[in-house]
């Protein structure tokens, strides 16, 4: 599903270059879970951003469920996005103005789907994340972890084939982190792949591989 | 289909952005209320000052006896200038420029007007046929004053609305009737408007040669004046000159002396007011662009200030798989939406204003000398807001392209 071969990134500053990822070699196959872990710094989130779509990268070769990503429009990234990809974030990134229905109705607005259907099918998804109640709560008056499932729906509701979370439970107690990686679990049972950004031990224990980054390579 | 979800989403995003939309319409709308009410102000001061115009011919020259100043030819100065019928009709014959020539004779002592029992004191004015191209009189009923009523010295009348209306029910029939002058009667033969001052429908006009005949026995007229058809004001200057050279020849004063007789030129008069409106008008176009000018900088700023606010928001977007232009035209929209509901809301209450404060004047009977219809051209609206609502748009464009381009991570983090 994700094929990563001899990945390099850098971030150019005016007095200098900074190398974040130094050739770096990823598989991942359909259905897996699996969690990055590293040191801060050690590029486990510019990985996932690139393999987001949501940065570029120097030179090596992504592929993305078979297709190769490379140099590719704002719009063809953006289709991709919406297609193939569903985001978890650890600030939950919700639009505040929006309830939590149409926050997670918004990926289908972009996919051109009527207003009426998506609405029906986001309070689908916040069933499935046991938020059927909350539906038109606005996100500040949500805890977090209400917010995170919030946005969990939001990444499944396009049905994309890879879940990325980018430490999807940094900003939550342990508990409520427990019933996050739960609920990922079930998400992994459907058949997504899901990749988990973390630093947490526990997190990382919890899915079915864990790849360690260090200064940029896989170790 | 599409489109109504599109409206829909920007809808909902105005509406729970109340404050951040009711700062950008409000910036519109002064804008678009001040240039309204400068614009409709200005109008109205000109309209004001130009209607007292109306009332007399713009293009005439009024010519009046006074005393001479400097001696001449052996004559001692202070001697009285009096203008008789062959002096005006020397003007008319010798003065290539005269177009309508007028004159005018005041009864002395004034005049009694009666009917039956009824008495009033009006204004008699004894003057020519060719009086009326002066004053603008516009005929209602019957006919003005005529060649053969001067020749026959006929007792005929011509008198104002207002005299109608004090001596004659709306219905009565007045042509045919009379009216009795210092002891006289007078066969009434037509009403007149005028559309200056109130004032000038006071008046009751006879022909001048029947008062010379009837009261006084003499030819004296107290004033002559005349219009001179399409002429530049260095022109008509020169017809002041020549008349003044003419009228010395005749009466023996000093062609130097400014008091020996007055003349007074109304197209200068009204060019000088028509160079002072157009120092205005200036003024007003100054004064207003400097309002769209400052309306636009305002709509820039809170449009620069919006899209710095919604980065994150256009991160997210962008998250799930929103494509950088249907994020521009989001912007577009809804600053378009804004701009021009709000711009068109504020030219609405410039223009309630205005027109509101002129149906006061109309029922509170204001008649004002230096205030009247103060309208606005619908077409400099139209451009005025046409500009507000492109500045906005391109003020929330640049900053909004800018934001699309950040990588959405970046900008969620903001």
């Amino acid at each position: 599903m994700i094929s990563i071969s001899n990945l390099y990134k850098s971030y150019k500053t005016d007095y200098n270059t900074l190398e974040v990822l130094k050739g770096l070699d990823v598989e991942i196959e359909e259905g897996e879970f699996v969690s990055i872990m590293g040191s801060s710094g050690s590029g486990k989130s510019t990985l996932l951003n690139i393999v987001g779509i949501l940065d570029e990268y120097d030179s090596g070769e992504y592929r993305l469920s078979g297709r190769l990503i490379k140099d590719l429009s704002q719009k063809d990234a953006a289709i991709y996005r919406n297609e193939l990809l569903g985001f978890v974030f650890q600030s939950f990134n919700l639009l505040n103005f929006k309830s939590a229905v149409e926050n997670v109705a918004l990926p289908l607005y972009y996919k051109k789907i009527s207003r009426k259907e998506r609405l029906k099918l986001a309070e689908e998804y916040l069933d499935r994340v046991g938020l059927k109640e909350w539906a038109h709560h606005l996100p500040n008056q949500m805890s977090g972890g209400q917010q995170q499932r919030v946005a969990i729906a939001r990444a499944l509701i396009s049905d994309p084939k890879v879940i990325l979370a980018d430490e999807p439970t940094g900003a939550l107690d342990s508990v409520t982190s427990q019933e996050i990686i739960d609920i990922f679990k079930e998400v992994n049972n459907d058949g997504k792949t899901v990749l988990i950004v973390t630093h947490e031990k526990e997190i990382a224990d919890d899915t079915d591989r864990i790849i360690l980054l260090r200064d940029g390579v896989i170790i | 289909m599409l489109d109504y979800d599109k409206w829909q989403e920007i809808i909902d995003s105005i509406s729970k952005h109340k404050l951040r939309t009711a700062l950008t319409a409000f910036g519109v709308s002064w804008g678009m209320f001040m240039l309204v009410l400068l614009l409709g102000a200005g109008n109205g001061l000109r309209n004001g000052v130009n209607h007292n115009f109306l009332d007399d011919a713009v293009n005439s020259l009024w010519i009046w006896g006074g005393s001479t100043s400097k001696p001449y030819k052996g004559l001692q100065p202070g001697r009285r200038i009096i203008f008789h019928n062959e002096d005006y009709k020397t003007v008319e014959a010798s003065i290539g420029a005269v177009e309508h020539l007028g004159v005018r004779y005041w009864l002395r002592g004034g005049a009694q007007v009666k009917r039956g029992n009824e008495v009033f004191d009006y204004p008699v004015r004894c003057v020519n046929p060719g009086h009326r191209y002066l004053e603008n009189t516009i005929i209602t009923e019957g006919r003005f004053i005529n060649d053969h009523d001067m020749s026959s010295a006929a007792k005929i009348t011509v008198i104002g609305q207002l005299v109608r209306d004090a001596f004659f029910t709306k219905d009565e029939a007045v042509i045919g009737q009379y009216i009795n002058i210092k002891g006289i009667d007078f066969k009434i033969v037509g009403v007149y408007l005028d559309e200056g001052q109130e004032n000038e429908m006071r008046n009751i006009y006879i022909p001048v040669y029947t008062a010379q005949k009837v009261f006084e026995g003499d030819d004296i007229v107290d004033q002559i004046m005349f219009t001179m058809g399409d002429i530049s004001v260095e022109n008509s200057a020169l017809v002041e000159a020549d008349v003044q050279r003419l009228l010395a020849e005749r009466l023996n004063f000093d062609p130097e002396d400014k008091q020996a007789i007055y003349i007074s030129n109304d197209l200068e008069e009204y060019m000088k007011f028509q160079s002072f409106f157009q120092a205005i008008k200036i003024f007003v176009w100054i004064v207003g662009l400097g309002s769209i000018l400052a309306g636009m900088i305002g709509v820039s700023n809170i449009m620069l200030i919006i899209v710095k606010d919604r980065t994150k928001e256009i991160g997210i977007r962008k998250a799930v798989g929103a494509t950088p232009a249907s994020i521009i035209s989001m912007i577009l929209h809804e600053s378009v939406l804004i701009t021009a509901v709000a711009g068109f809301l504020g030219l609405c209450a410039g223009i309630g204003i205005l027109w509101g404060l002129e149906s006061l004047m109309t029922a509170l009977e204001i008649e004002s000398e230096f205030f009247r219809n103060p309208e606005v051209n619908f077409g400099v609206l139209a451009w005025a807001l046409f500009t507000l609502v492109v500045t906005g748009a391109l003020a929330g464009l640049i900053p909004g392209m800018k934001a699309v381009r950040i990588n959405p991570v970046e900008a969620m983090k903001g």
